[in-house]
């Protein structure tokens, strides 16, 4: 009995390393991929000197980090400061585990998966709230209060521009909601949901603090925001919980909208027989590598929005859009439209 | 007015202005990237650039500075310090030659104003100091530089000389 019990939990263990260490890697050349991508975009070549063409350079950033002192200000809690990159950090590995990569990949299949995602992607803000008031510092501070506000705002757009999700999937079930949008390219929710998709993937960018919304970082007003107080290892757990939950919002944003691990090909007469070996895990990690791009896009083409245009785009833009949108949708649902509802 | 507000509404909600921006951007990304990988390759330099100072020579191996102490009076920076005492031969020379690379502000008015064309301004840009002191240009590192460099300074000197 025991033993059986210790091994599901041995088995649970391997299950989740086998998300994680992938999801560390792939964090790692992110970065990598971002400053090549952004230097490509301003007409620059990006690091090309760690290893042939530079592909060694996330490892070195990341030895230098590690190797870096932890830096304690003596004004701060400590005990809260070295506790906010954990709680920054937990919440964004915590939700990969509802993540279905395939039909039948997925670490847990919970019934709320999409409720339990917007509950672990909120959580983050208390690691972001916690490290500005435990570090004593305006900087960290202001960082700290611009980021709650801006996720208390964003989160509500969010959250409704998911109720059509659900309404139209009919289901809290992230497998469920996948396999709702089967058929063909078109019957994926980004065709009907259009506005709720473009709202949430702006809210989602809003969410992760990535530029054009990194208020709470701010480089050249507050200077680093919430971690200006953190070095080494400590700022490098904030880095990977910034960087897992861009991660996670792509493929979130390839599961809700632009059907996860299903074929783009299907109900394509010849090509959908011609790419049927592909795995479904390699379309929903392509479809995620589109909106990583996106996200780096973004990054090297718009400025910082300032903070009160920040809030005027998330209440009065966003959430009457959003609200408005819903009702349609719930007209459809009712009239059952076309091969969505 | 009416239609001037209801174009700004549909501009604004089609993102049209920040779908230009994203255009823009993509198309730089794939355009010829303008990074000059600096150890493998350099910028183009004119034979006029002023870097590290050197202390030329005669071919014969006799050194050019006859401490007329020119240079010295020139400076604006008040970078250059002579002493002077006469060689056994009975000839002008000086007895230390120093530079504050600190001090320096590379004006080039050292080198113009020099009669025998001994202190110049090489097109060395690249050189790091890692002590406390070595800023201070000594005589004989003037003049080492000016050894190594030789064929170059005058090679510049000779390109530039019928603008002068």
């Amino acid at each position: 009995m025991i033993t059986e019990q210790l091994f599901t939990l041995a088995w649970i263990l391997v299950k989740i390393l086998a998300i994680l260490l992938p999801l560390v890697v792939v964090i790692a050349y992110t970065t990598f991929f971002e400053r090549k991508v952004i230097g490509y975009m301003q007409v620059r070549i990006g690091p090309n000197r760690v290893g042939p063409r530079g592909f060694l350079q996330p490892w070195a950033d990341v030895f230098k980090l590690l190797l870096k002192e932890i830096i304690v200000p003596s004004a701060s809690n400590r005990f809260l400061f070295l506790l906010a990159p954990i709680l920054a950090l937990a919440p964004a590995l915590a939700a990969w585990a509802v993540i279905p990569f395939d039909q039948q990949l997925v670490l847990a299949n919970v019934n709320a998966g999409l409720l339990f995602l917007l509950a672990m992607t909120s959580l983050g803000v208390y690691g972001i709230v916690i490290a500005g008031w435990a570090s004593n510092s305006k900087y960290a501070f202001l960082g700290a209060l611009r980021s709650s506000a801006q996720i208390i705002s964003y989160e509500i757009a969010m959250g409704i521009a998911l109720i059509g999700v659900l309404m139209a999937a009919g289901s809290l079930n992230l497998t469920e909601i996948v396999m709702a949008q089967s058929g063909n390219l078109l019957s994926w929710y980004w065709l009907p949901l259009f506005p709720l998709f473009v709202v949430y993937w702006i809210a989602g960018v809003a969410e992760t603090n990535r530029l054009p919304f990194d208020l709470a970082e701010g480089e050249s007003e507050i200077v680093a925001g919430f971690h200006v107080e953190y070095a080494g290892g400590a700022f490098a757990l904030f880095f990977l919980a910034e960087y897992a939950n861009m991660i996670l919002i792509s493929v979130l944003t390839a599961l809700l909208f632009f059907g996860g691990w299903l074929s783009p090909f299907q109900g394509i007469p010849v090509l959908e027989e011609a790419f049927a070996w592909v795995p479904g895990i390699a379309w929903l990690l392509l479809k995620s590598a589109c909106f990583m791009f996106m996200y780096l896009w973004l990054r090297a083409t718009f400025p910082r929005y300032r903070y009160d245009q920040v809030m005027r785009l998330g209440w009065k833009v966003f959430i009457p859009l959003t609200t408005f949108w819903i009702i349609l949708v719930a007209v459809a649902v009712r009239l059952g439209v076309g091969p969505w509802f | 007015m009416v239609l001037k507000r209801l174009k700004h509404f549909i501009k604004s909600f089609t993102l049209w202005e920040l779908l230009k921006g994203l255009r823009l951007t993509g198309r730089v990304l794939f355009d010829k990237k303008s990074t000059i990988q600096f150890p493998d390759e350099t910028t183009p330099q004119s034979a006029r650039f002023r870097g590290v100072h050197a202390l030329r020579r005669y071919e014969n191996g006799e050194e050019r500075c006859i401490a007329c102490k020119l240079c010295e009076a020139v400076c604006p920076a008040l970078a250059i310090t002579i002493d002077s005492d006469q060689r056994e031969d009975g000839s002008r020379r000086t007895t230390r030659y120093d530079i504050d690379l600190f001090k320096c502000i590379y004006c080039g008015m050292c080198e113009e104003s020099c009669p025998v064309d001994a202190i110049v301004e090489t097109g060395i840009a690249n050189y790091h100091f890692e002590e406390r002191g070595e800023n201070i240009m000594t005589k004989e590192k003037l003049l080492a530089i000016g050894d190594r460099y030789e064929k170059q300074i005058a090679a510049d000197r000779k390109q530039d000389a019928p603008y002068r």
